[in-house]
C-alpha cells in the first residue's frame, strides 16, 4: 500500500519537472537569504561582543551561514536534476543519484529546522551572557588607561545613548561601582578621602551617573550628580522625577533587541524550511513516477508517483532488515536464513531486462 | 563658361542636380546650368546640421538600440526621482534648525525631472517600436517637434539642479546659522508652546552629528540655556550671575550634556569649563577630547554637501544618457521622414539634427510665431471692420 500515490500522465510529469526546476532556483535564492541572515546576525553580535561574556553565542549565526551555503549547493544540483528529468534518456544519468540526493536533502531540511529552533533558543544564552558582560563592562568603565579595556567607556556610553538605557538593571547600578578613575580624583580633598574611607574596599562611590544616562526628553538640564539628594537641586524630587535619566536597564534593552532579531530570523527560517520541504516532496514524486515509467518501459505512459512504496511500518521493517543483513554480510551463508542468496523467482518481464537486485528499498 | 564658376559650385551642381550631358553643351543648357548653379548655391548656404547617412540596416539597428537604451534611461530616471525623495526627506528631518526653505528647490527639481523622464523615455520607446513599421510612423509626425523642445528643456533642468546645489551652499549655511541660533536661544523654553521641542531637537542633533553649539561650544556661554524655573533666586551665586550682565540673564561657562564626547578618557566636564582650578588635573586650553570640538553648522553643511556630491555624478550620468537618447531619436525621426511615402522601404536616407542651420531655424520659428500672433490680430481687426464699413457706406449714401 503506497503512501499518498498520485497518477502522473506524461504532460503532468513534464510540467512537474519544469515547475520544480524553477522552484529549485527560487530555493537557491532563499539559501542566499539564509546565508545573509546568518552574516547579519553575526555582525550584530560582534558589534557588542565587548558587552557579552563568553558563551556559545556564535553557534547560531555560524549554523545559519553553513545551512545557507549548503542549501545553495543542494538546490543548484536539484535544479540541474529536475531540468534533465523532462527527457527520460537524461533521467537515466541521474537515476542512481536521485535517491541518495533525496535522503540527503531530507536530513538537510532537518538541520534547517534545527537552525530555526536555535534562533528561538538564543534568549536563554543571551540573558546570562549579557548579565555578566554588562556587569564587567561597568566595572571597567573607569579603566581608560588599561590596554584591553580602554574602549569600554566609549562602548558603554554609546550603548546607553543608542539604546536609551542606564546601568544593568537600572541607574542605581552606577552607585555601587567606582566609575571615576583615581587619576581624576584629588586625594588631598577631604570629601574624596571621606568617600574612600566610607566603604570596605576603598572605592570612590557616589550617587551620580555618567552623562550618557541623561534623558534627551527631560525639560530641565540633566542632573547627573547627587541624584538622591533633593536639597542639592532647586525644585527637584528624585522619587517623582522620571524624565531626568533613562529609566530602563541596558540588560533589558539589549535582550529585547536581540530577541526581536532572533524571532524575526527564526520565523523567516521556518518559512524557508516549509518551502524546502515542499520542493523535496515534489522531487520525490518526480523520482518515483519516472522510475515507474522505466519499470513499465513506455516513456509516454501514465505512471504512479508516491512518497513511499509500502506503508511506513513495512518500509521501516525492510530498512531494518537491510541494516541487519549488512552486518551479517561477512558471515557464512549456511546460517540458515533462506532469504540471503536466493534470487527472486517472481516475474522477470522481458528477456533483456536483468532481474532487479534484492532487496528493493525504494 | 566654366571659368565663371569656382570648384565648389561645380561640385555642388553635380552632387545635387546631376544634369545630363546634353544640357551642358547647348545655350539653353547654359541658362539651365546658371539657374541650377544659383539653386545649388542657395541650397549650400542652408546646409543641414550634422547630416548622417542611414542605410536600412543602420536605421533598424538605431531603432533597436535606442529602444533598449530608453529602458535603461527609464530606470535611471526612476533612480533620479528616488534620490530626490531621499534628499528631500533628509532636509525635512532637520527643518527645525533651518530658517529658509531655498535649498529645497534642488530635490524638487530632481523629483520633477525624474518623473518626467520616465514618461519621456516611454514615449521614446514607443516611437522606436513604431519606426520599424513605416505605416505606423507617420502618426508621430505632429507630436515629435514639440516633444523634442519639451524634453530638451526638462533635461537641461538636471544641469540647473546640479549648478544650484553648489550655488545655494551659502544660502544653506546662512539658513542653518539663523536656525541654530534660534534653537540655542529657545533651548530653555521647554514650557512655551511652539518652542517646547527645541531642547530635544538640539540635544539629539548634537549627539547624532557629534557637534556642539553653532560655531563651537562657546556659543553656549552667551545664552541662558537653563530655564529660570530651575534657578534658586535666593542663592548668592545665582543673584551674582544674573546681575553681572545687562539683560539679567543667567550666563555660565557650561554646556548641556549633549556636547559631551563619549571618547573622552575622563568623565565629562560640563560646568566651569574655563576654570582650571574647579577640576583636578584639568586644563581647558589643552583639553580636546572632553567636548565635541566641531560646530553644528559646519557638521550639517558638510553632511548635506556630502549627500549632494554623491548624488551629483548619478544626475550627470542621467543627463548625458537622456541627451544621447534625444539626439538619436531626432536622427531616427529625420531618417524615417525620408522613407515615408516611398514604395521601397529599404532605401538609404539621411538623418540630421536641424534641417537648416541654427540661425535660420530660429528665424523660421520667429516667423511662425509672428504669423500666429498676426492671425490672432487679424481676427480682432476683422471684428472691428464690420462696424467701420457701415459708417463708410453711410456718408456715401448720404
Amino acid at each position: 500500500m503506497a503512501v499518498l500515490p498520485i497518477k502522473f500522465t506524461k504532460n503532468k510529469r513534464d510540467k512537474l519537472a519544469q515547475i520544480l526546476w524553477v522552484l529549485n532556483w527560487v530555493s537557491v535564492v532563499t539559501g542566499i537569504i539564509l546565508f545573509s541572515l546568518g552574516i547579519f546576525l553575526k555582525v550584530e553580535i560582534n558589534k557588542r561582543l565587548d558587552l557579552m561574556a563568553e558563551r556559545q553565542l556564535q553557534s547560531v549565526p555560524n549554523m545559519l551561514i553553513a545551512v545557507g551555503l549548503i542549501a545553495c549547493m543542494i538546490n543548484f544540483l536539484g535544479g540541474k536534476i529536475c531540468y534533465d528529468c523532462v527527457d527520460t534518456n537524461k533521467f537515466l544519468r541521474w537515476k542512481l543519484v536521485m535517491l541518495p540526493y533525496i535522503i540527503c536533502t531530507f536530513f538537510f531540511t532537518l538541520s534547517v529546522l534545527v537552525g530555526a529552533l536555535m534562533c528561538y533558543s538564543m534568549h536563554g544564552q543571551l540573558k546570562e551572557a549579557l548579565t555578566l558582560g554588562l556587569r564587567d563592562a561597568m566595572r571597567y568603565y573607569k579603566d581608560t588607561a588599561t590596554p584591553g579595556r580602554c574602549f569600554l567607556k566609549r562602548t558603554v556610553d554609546q550603548l546607553q545613548i543608542q539604546f536609551q538605557c542606564c546601568g544593568n538593571e537600572g541607574y542605581r547600578d552606577w552607585f555601587q561601582i567606582q566609575w571615576v578613575s583615581n587619576r581624576y580624583l584629588d586625594m588631598s580633598q577631604r570629601e574624596v578621602v571621606d568617600r574612600l574611607r566610607s566603604n570596605v574596599e576603598g572605592k570612590y562611590l557616589m550617587d551620580g551617573v555618567p552623562f550618557s544616562c541623561c534623558n534627551v526628553n527631560s525639560p530641565r538640564p540633566c542632573i547627573q550628580y547627587q541624584i538622591t539628594n533633593n536639597s542639592a537641586h532647586f525644585n527637584y524630587d528624585y522619587q517623582t522625577e522620571e524624565l531626568n535619566l533613562w529609566m530602563r536597564g541596558c540588560h533589558q534593552a539589549l535582550l529585547d533587541y536581540y530577541t526581536n532579531i532572533g524571532h524575526s530570523i527564526g520565523l523567516t527560517v521556518l518559512i524557508i524550511w516549509l518551502f524546502e520541504l515542499s520542493v523535496l516532496t515534489g522531487v520525490r514524486y518526480l523520482q518515483t513516477s519516472l522510475e515507474n515509467v522505466l519499470r513499465q518501459g513506455d516513456p509516454e505512459c501514465e505512471s504512479d508517483g508516491w512518497l513511499l512504496e509500502n506503508s511506513f511500518v513495512e518500509t521501516a521493517r525492510s530498512n531494518f532488515n537491510v541494516i541487519k543483513h549488512l552486518g551479517k554480510f561477512n558471515q557464512i551463508s549456511s546460517n540458515g536464513d533462506p532469504n540471503i542468496d536466493k534470487p527472486p523467482t517472481a516475474h522477470y518481464g522481458p528477456d533483456n531486462v536483468p532481474p532487479k537486485p534484492l532487496p528493493t528499498a525504494s | 563658361m566654366t571659368g565663371d564658376y569656382d570648384t565648389q559650385d561645380i561640385i555642388l551642381y553635380f552632387i545635387f542636380f546631376r544634369p545630363n550631358q546634353n544640357g551642358c553643351q547647348t545655350v539653353g543648357g547654359t541658362l539651365k546650368a546658371q539657374g541650377l548653379k544659383e539653386r545649388a548655391l542657395k541650397y549650400s548656404r542652408s546646409m543641414v546640421l550634422l547630416k548622417i547617412k542611414f542605410p536600412f540596416q543602420k536605421r533598424v539597428r538605431l531603432a533597436q538600440g535606442l529602444w533598449l537604451l530608453s529602458w535603461v534611461a527609464m530606470f535611471s530616471g526612476a533612480i533620479t526621482f528616488a534620490m530626490g525623495v531621499f534628499l528631500k526627506t533628509e532636509l525635512h528631518r532637520r527643518s527645525e534648525v533651518m530658517h529658509s526653505m531655498d535649498i529645497h528647490i534642488v530635490p524638487n527639481l530632481l523629483m520633477a525631472v525624474g518623473l518626467a523622464s520616465v514618461g519621456i523615455n516611454i514615449c521614446a520607446g514607443k516611437v522606436c517600436q513604431d519606426s520599424l513599421d513605416p505605416t505606423r510612423f507617420p502618426r508621430w509626425k505632429m507630436f515629435l517637434p514639440p516633444f523634442f523642445c519639451f524634453s530638451v528643456f526638462l533635461t537641461s533642468l538636471l544641469l540647473v539642479a546640479m549648478i544650484l546645489s553648489f550655488a545655494l551652499q551659502p544660502s544653506l549655511e546662512e539658513s542653518l546659522k539663523i536656525g541654530l541660533k534660534n534653537g540655542i536661544h529657545f533651548y530653555k523654553d521647554t514650557d512655551t508652546p511652539g518652542r517646547c521641542f527645541q531642547k530635544e531637537t538640539i540635544d539629539r542633533l548634537q549627539i547624532e552629528f557629534q557637534c556642539c553649539g553653532n560655531t563651537n561650544y562657546r556659543d553656549w556661554f552667551e545664552v541662558q540655556w537653563i530655564s529660570s524655573r530651575y534657578l534658586d533666586f535666593t542663592s548668592k551665586e545665582v543673584k551674582d550671575r544674573v546681575r553681572s550682565n545687562v539683560d539679567g540673564r543667567y550666563l555660565l561657562d557650561g554646556v548641556p550634556f549633549s556636547c559631551c564626547n563619549p571618547a573622552s578618557p575622563r568623565p565629562c566636564i560640563q560646568y566651569s569649563l574655563l576654570d582650571n582650578s574647579a577640576h583636578y588635573n584639568y586644563e581647558y586650553q589643552s583639553e580636546e577630547l572632553n567636548l565635541y570640538n566641531r560646530g553644528c553648522r559646519q557638521a550639517l553643511v558638510s553632511y548635506y554637501m556630502g549627500l549632494m556630491n554623491t548624488i551629483g555624478p548619478c544626475v550627470l550620468f542621467d543627463f548625458l544618457l537622456q541627451m544621447t537618447i534625444l539626439v538619436s531619436l531626432r536622427y531616427l525621426q529625420t531618417a524615417m521622414e525620408g522613407v515615408i511615402g516611398q514604395e521601397n522601404v529599404e532605401i538609404e536616407t539621411e538623418g540630421y539634427i536641424l534641417e537648416k542651420g541654427v540661425k535660420e531655424t530660429l528665424l523660421e520659428t520667429k516667423e511662425k510665431m509672428k504669423k500666429l500672433l498676426q492671425f490672432a490680430r487679424v481676427d480682432d481687426a476683422s471684428a472691428v471692420t464690420p462696424d467701420t464699413e457701415p459708417e463708410a457706406d453711410k456718408p456715401a449714401t448720404a
